[in-house]
């Protein structure tokens, strides 16, 4: 795979956040990602709160980049064409003894810098949001709290990399390194090819650790995955609450929410539970009834029957229990950024401006002329108006065909995603939408499917669900029988990335 | 009356002659519009046509490439019974409708998807010829069908790999998109799709480990517990769920357990069974989104609007009928309804009735669970398959489930000892048999065909060479049952069998298969 100047590896948030970041220099860099899309891992099952920045701890590097981060998403949106709303989050308590604890977290917020907190009533918190339970006595407001979709700002911020030089290379797994005299970094070695570097940024997120030790010296910190369960209401019950409900914070983590998202659904959730596995993505009964029970407390017209989907992430958090932003200690010319759990989806673009200043102490950065930071606008037929629509079918009769009813996506918006690099079911879902709404896929799958195979020139029983041996079909050809569908290689054809090479 | 206009002209988008004057870019709206050309809107057309509406002025608007609703992708045979008093397969049945619909000239606007419906009655669609189409007809149909249950809904913990489908997105990748969805499938829930599909995919090679139906009882038809299920010694656990879903990639096997009378999962009771796909047959929603945005009053306990007699919903002018309705197990009665409604909504915009909504409602008759009698049967059916007691032949009892019919008689059959008084004679040479539980003389015929010389009726797919590179099915059955024991080796033999079109319905694809007597024949039209 040649050469490059900066090797990224991990294309999550943070990872692309990071290319998109160094693509305004003159460098050559290379975003290495081993699932078969960029915010396959952990981002794509993130909450996709942009936090105010009262939780964190009383100026820690966490605090400092939550808040700077919070700042930039108006801005870095806006480029990106990529959904963001504002809508402020409420803390709410039903006890009357926890009224101290909203003013420390008050106090906390206003010296890291969140403008705007205020303590509310429980009347007043209740005309906010008149659907939350009668007994709550008060609550912190913060109007700067945000939701952004997590997938969407990941996916774009690779997109517009991209555009801007930075080669992503999907379905590529980092396997080894080797050093030159005096312990300098030289080579990765990937599952798809050697490739020489200057610097590599271990933004591996899980599985940061595992890259780290490959620098040899052991483990300099340890990842604990840590699970969180989420559960998506249906559109029609949309309008819930219009700002984003905590509880009170526990230890490790800042509890169970109700979560406007930015497409427009409520999803409640997440559970914190550590696993042992970086594997482990199933729901569980328990996770159900915990977070219902949570939820509910807070918001009593919750309704389990309007519950659509409902998935499990795993959180980078490492055993530091902070941010881990900083140049290996046993290797020259790497620097690790790992162990990024919340707020890490508000801070990254924040780590993304300190990574690029850590670059710059180590080289000179010649800002590239032709940096465009703007993304074009992905095509929304849902969201357009009649006039919009109008002209879109009469440009593009692809507009005409809705694919996926319950989320009315259009085939147009399938395709123009296909082509902004979606080689999979979920690589389509995620950044149109179609299958993520109440059918979840029954009636679009097949149509998706078909525009895929299409578009991609491959046949039907090649398209997977999310890359690896995700397949969605067999042949119904009889000599396909014995040969099952985990017998064949990977190949290429998620791996063809987003067009990288 | 308002005008529909045309925002773009592209190709032909009318099925039969009608075209448009689309020279001012303006036309006329129907005075019927029907939401959903499945088999409840095509009832529905015919009725208002009936009902003195000109048919050139009854919209059928259609979201599919073809009409038929779910009915092209039920190959399956079955349907008809009460309407035609023969069975059909599923596109057959469609294939009468959509004729009697083309012959009368109603409009069929396809690929058509409505996106607002308000409580005026105005309705916004849009296809990709014509762009955005508004108009406001006298009076709508809403036949806009159901939809399946999917996995959240019934909170299946576990992981997210592929190959978790519903029974019916697995139909329409097998029976018209030419696909499997695996090699190895569990499926949950005995509801009627779920079973039609066991034997589905059994025909096209997939083992079907098992279905597993959390109720005391199967959800679909006694006949299809028999005739998918214990034809082909596919278990059939009941009180039984999946619990939990493995797999990374792809499914890699489910985790079993049986539940209690609450439905709770026995502790210790929990199993293994290794599948790559998971297929969920566990209850139908009415569709009822475009009918909430008109304000339509809907019931909380079927799911469908909240209907007059005349199903008429509480929104004037705006009727419904079929699965959006409340959810039917035949769809004769689908058809019934669909026509009934239509009738109402023809006269409606007539003016020959006036509204009814806002007058008593009383609830259309819908059945919380099975009647009693059904319910004997499809426990009787279900222990069947759970005692592997099927195809006793040579022995000289045998209890039969009645798949005439949907009522499910138990039928047992006996030969009678020497000596003895017989009612019918046995037919294969032994001795009388003697037949009890019967309600109907077809009932003793198909009881005594099941002791001595089981018969089924095969449906399938073959392929179709077209110029495109994607694989198109015709759908086929024989042309009469054949013996059970020739379906597989048929079905086999049809693996291989391409067709050149045009085929036209009822054409003849292999004669005489494997020397049962039986010609093959296409169960669908294909130009």
């Amino acid at each position: 795979m040649g050469c490059a100047d900066i090797a990224i590896i991990g294309g999550g948030v943070v990872g692309c956040a990071i290319a998109r970041e160094l693509s305004r220099y003159e460098l050559d860099v290379v975003l290495l990602e081993k699932e078969a899309e960029v915010g396959f891992g952990t981002s794509k099952a993130n909450s996709g709160i942009v936090h105010a920045g009262f939780h964190s701890d009383r100026g820690t590097q966490e605090a400092r980049l939550c808040v700077e981060g919070n700042k930039m998403f108006d801005a870095l949106c806006g480029e990106l064409a990529v959904p963001f709303r504002r809508n402020g989050s409420l803390l709410v308590t039903k006890t009357r003894s926890d009224m101290s604890e909203l003013e420390r977290l008050l106090s906390q917020g206003i010296h890291n810098g969140v403008p705007g907190l205020k303590i509310l009533s429980g009347q007043q918190v209740l005309d906010l949001e008149p659907n939350l339970s009668r007994d709550i006595v008060g609550g912190l407001y913060a109007p700067t709290a945000g939701v952004v979709s997590p997938y969407e700002l990941t996916m774009a911020l690779a997109e517009n990399a991209q555009a801007n030089g930075v080669r992503v290379i999907t379905s590529c797994e980092v396997t080894g390194m080797t050093f030159a005299d005096g312990g300098r970094l030289k080579r990765l070695k990937t599952s798809r090819g050697d490739i020489i570097v200057r610097y590599v940024i271990n933004a591996a997120g899980l599985f940061g650790d595992d890259i780290a030790a490959l620098a040899g010296g052991g483990r300099p910190f340890r990842i604990i995955p840590r699970k969180g369960e989420e559960y998506i209401l249906d559109r029609r019950v949309g309008s819930l609450v219009t700002r984003t409900i905590f509880p009170m914070p526990t230890p490790n983590s800042k509890g169970i929410l109700v979560i406007p998202t930015a497409d427009g659904n409520i999803m409640i959730g997440p559970t914190a539970v550590e696993v042992e596995s970086k594997y482990d993505l199933g729901t569980t009964r328990g996770g159900f009834e915990e977070i219902f029970r949570a939820t509910r407390d807070l918001v009593p017209s919750l309704d389990a029957r309007d519950i659509i989907a409902s998935f499990a992430g795993l959180r980078a958090a490492s055993d530091r229990h902070s941010f881990i932003i900083e140049r290996s200690p046993g290797v020259r010319g790497f620097i690790n950024v790992c162990g990024i759990e919340s707020p890490g989806l508000t801070a990254s673009p924040a780590i993304a401006r300190m990574v690029a200043g850590m670059i710059g102490e180590e080289m000179a950065l010649k800002p590239k002329r032709s940096f465009n930071p703007e993304r074009r606008l992905a095509p929304r037929f849902r969201e357009m108006s009649t006039a919009e629509r109008r002209r879109a079918i009469a440009r593009d009769p692809a507009f005409g065909r809705v694919v996926c009813r319950c989320e009315l996506v259009a085939e147009a918006e399938v395709v123009d995603a296909i082509r902004r690099g979606a080689r999979t079911l979920d690589g389509v879902k995620f950044r149109t939408r179609a299958g993520m709404g109440r059918c979840q896929g029954g009636f679009c799958t097949p149509r998706v499917m078909r525009i895929l195979a299409r578009e991609l020139g491959v046949s039907m029983e090649d398209l997977t669900k999310r890359g690896g041996a995700s397949f969605l079909v067999v042949s119904k050809h009889a000599d396909a029988g014995t040969a099952g569908i985990y017998g064949r290689d990977e190949g290429d054809e998620c791996g063809a990335g987003m067009g990288a090479r | 009356m308002d005008v529909m206009r045309v925002m773009s002209v592209g190709r032909a988008w009318v099925r039969g002659e009608h075209t448009m004057d689309t020279k001012k870019g303006v036309v006329d709206g129907p005075d019927v519009a029907i939401i959903g050309g499945g088999p409840a809107g095509l009832a529905a057309a015919i009725g208002a046509c009936n009902a003195g509406v000109d048919p050139d002025r009854v919209f059928i608007l259609e979201r599919g490439e073809r009409l038929g609703g779910i009915l092209p992708q039920c190959i399956h045979h079955g349907f008809g019974l009460h309407r035609f008093k023969e069975e059909l397969t599923g596109p057959e049945y469609a294939d009468r409708f959509i004729r009697e619909v083309e012959r009368l000239g109603v409009k069929v606007l396809l690929n058509t998807m409505v996106i607002e419906l308000g409580a005026d009655r105005r309705i916004t669609a849009v296809n990709d010829s014509q762009g955005l189409i508004s108009f406001r007809p006298r009076a709508v149909v809403l036949a806009m069908g159901c939809r399946e249950r999917t996995r959240a809904q019934i909170r299946i913990p576990g992981t997210r790999p592929a190959g978790v489908f519903t029974a019916g997105t697995a139909q329409r990748l097998v029976n018209i998109e030419g696909y499997l969805p695996g090699r190895r499938a569990v499926i949950i829930g005995s509801g009627d799709i779920g079973l039609i599909m066991a034997r589905r995919l059994t025909i096209e090679g997939v083992e079907v480990a098992g279905v597993f139906e959390i109720l005391p009882y199967p959800g679909g038809l006694a006949r299809n517990v028999v005739q998918c299920l214990e034809d082909f010694g596919i278990p059939l656990y009941l009180s039984h769920t999946v619990v939990e879903i493995h797999g990374r990639d792809r499914v890699t096997g489910v985790t079993v357990a049986r539940v209690d009378s609450s439905g709770d999962a026995v502790p210790g009771s929990e199993s293994h069974v290794e599948c790559d796909t998971v297929l969920l047959s566990v209850g139908l929603i009415p569709e009822n989104e475009l009918s909430r945005m008109a304000g339509v009053e809907i019931d909380p306990l079927t799911g469908g609007p909240v209907v007059t007699e005349s199903f008429e919903t509480s929104v004037s002018g705006i009727f419904a009928c079929g699965n959006v309705l409340h959810v039917n197990d035949l769809v004769d009665n689908v058809s019934d309804e669909g026509e009934r409604a239509g009738r109402q909504a023809g006269l409606y915009a007539t003016g020959t009735i006036g509204t009814t909504a806002g007058t008593p409602r009383p609830r259309p008759a819908v059945r919380p669970g099975p009647v009693p009698g059904e319910l004997a049967a499809k426990h009787e059916a279900a222990l069947l398959v759970a005692r592997g007691q099927g195809g006793l032949s040579g022995s000289n009892f045998m209890r039969v489930v009645c798949t005439i019919c949907p009522v499910g008689c138990i039928i047992e059959v006996r030969r009678a000892p020497a000596g003895e008084v017989a009612t019918a004679p046995a037919g294969d040479g032994g001795g009388a048999l003697e037949i009890r539980g019967n309600k109907c003389k077809r009932g003793a015929t198909y009881a005594i065909e099941e002791f001595t010389s089981p018969k089924r009726t095969l449906t399938t797919t073959v392929r179709a060479r077209v110029a495109t590179c994607a694989d198109v099915l015709v759908p086929v059955r024989t042309s009469s049952p054949i013996a059970k024991d020739l379906i597989l080796p048929a079905a086999r033999e049809l693996a291989s069998v391409e067709v050149r079109p045009p085929v036209r319905i009822g054409d003849v694809i292999v004669r005489d298969i494997l020397g049962s007597g039986a010609d093959v024949i296409a169960t669908a039209s294909l130009p």
